[in-house]
């Protein structure tokens, strides 16, 4: 009896432990996000250009060691947003240069990156074989119809 | 209506949207906020079935993606994209999109010079300029850990 009451305990301190774990990724990635659409609207900044300097900043923030406390602090709010994969290069860097010397300078990044970046380009490549490209794939009936269309222009 | 021009830029600007900044940066901030909560609800879900602490997170990525690969493909993630601006847009799943939608949309022009070429409009650069901030750290990581810094 006394067992079980401590075993709900324990549950229930785990329960709230994850339930603050998700709050903490909630605002700290939303906080990343928030901080690029102000600097989106100030600035006029293309999309791509804010990716590019978020991936730079977190191998710049990981590199004066502001991000892993980041990282150990919020979980997936900081790992998920682009600066985590730039975290991810820098750590694969100095992870690759304790381990292997000066090689791990032009090693680490991309081997601290490779699920990722693998991830990305293969599942991206299959997507592309398999969707089509019409902007009106959207909508169910209107691409039966162009199917339709195109069965009768053949 | 007869306006000078200073009393057309009064009217305009008693008439203008308020600076919509406020409110797109709230909607950035849920919509991200919503996309690592999730991440952070994956990650616990993986580490319960046993995948390891390194590991667990570079998972919660590789499913983002996947996830937002398919939207992609199936048109969904622009249409929530329009409305959350950078919160769609800094996450790892609008990395994803942002390779994919490219790709898809120039299919047309083949494999190599359509597909090949485009997936990497958007993760070229992104890649280059990472890779090209990590060797620069690599350096200095180096040079401090040789003079025991």
């Amino acid at each position: 009896m006394q067992v079980n009451t401590i075993n709900k305990g324990v549950k229930t301190a785990k329960m709230a432990e994850m339930t603050i774990g998700i709050i903490k990724a909630f605002v700290v990635g939303g906080a990343l996000c928030g901080l690029a659409q102000v600097i989106i609207d100030k600035t006029g900044l293309t999309p791509a250009r804010v990716l590019v300097a978020y991936v730079c900043s977190g191998v710049l923030l990981t590199a004066v060691g502001v991000y892993r406390p980041l990282v150990e602090f919020a979980g997936a709010g900081a790992t998920v947003p682009l600066t985590g994969f730039g975290y991810s290069l820098a750590k694969g860097t100095a992870k690759a240069i304790d381990e292997h010397g000066a090689f791990g300078i032009i090693s680490g990044g991309l081997s601290g990156t490779a699920a990722g970046i693998t991830a990305a380009i293969v599942l991206g490549f299959i997507a592309a074989l398999i969707f089509p490209s019409q902007p009106k794939f959207r909508n169910l009936v209107s691409r039966n119809s162009t199917r339709k269309s195109q069965n009768e222009q053949n | 209506m007869n306006l000078t021009n200073t009393e057309y830029k009064k009217y305009v600007k008693k008439h203008a949207v308020p600076s919509p900044v406020i409110k797109d940066t709230v909607k950035a901030f849920a919509a991200g906020g919503t996309i690592c909560a999730f991440g952070q609800v994956l990650q616990y879900f993986y580490l319960w079935l046993g995948m390891e602490k390194e590991i667990a997170p570079v998972m919660v990525s590789v499913t983002l993606i996947l996830v937002s690969v398919v939207m992609t493909g199936l048109g969904f993630y622009d249409s929530v994209a329009r409305h959350s601006g950078a919160g769609t847009l800094v996450p790892i799943t609008g990395f994803a999109n942002a390779v994919v939608s490219p790709a898809i949309d120039n299919k047309a022009e083949g494999l190599v010079l359509g597909i090949g070429a485009k997936l990497f409009s958007v993760a070229g650069p992104v890649i280059l300029f990472g890779t090209l901030s990590s060797v620069v750290y690599g350096v200095f990581y180096y040079v401090l850990k040789a003079f025991k810094v």
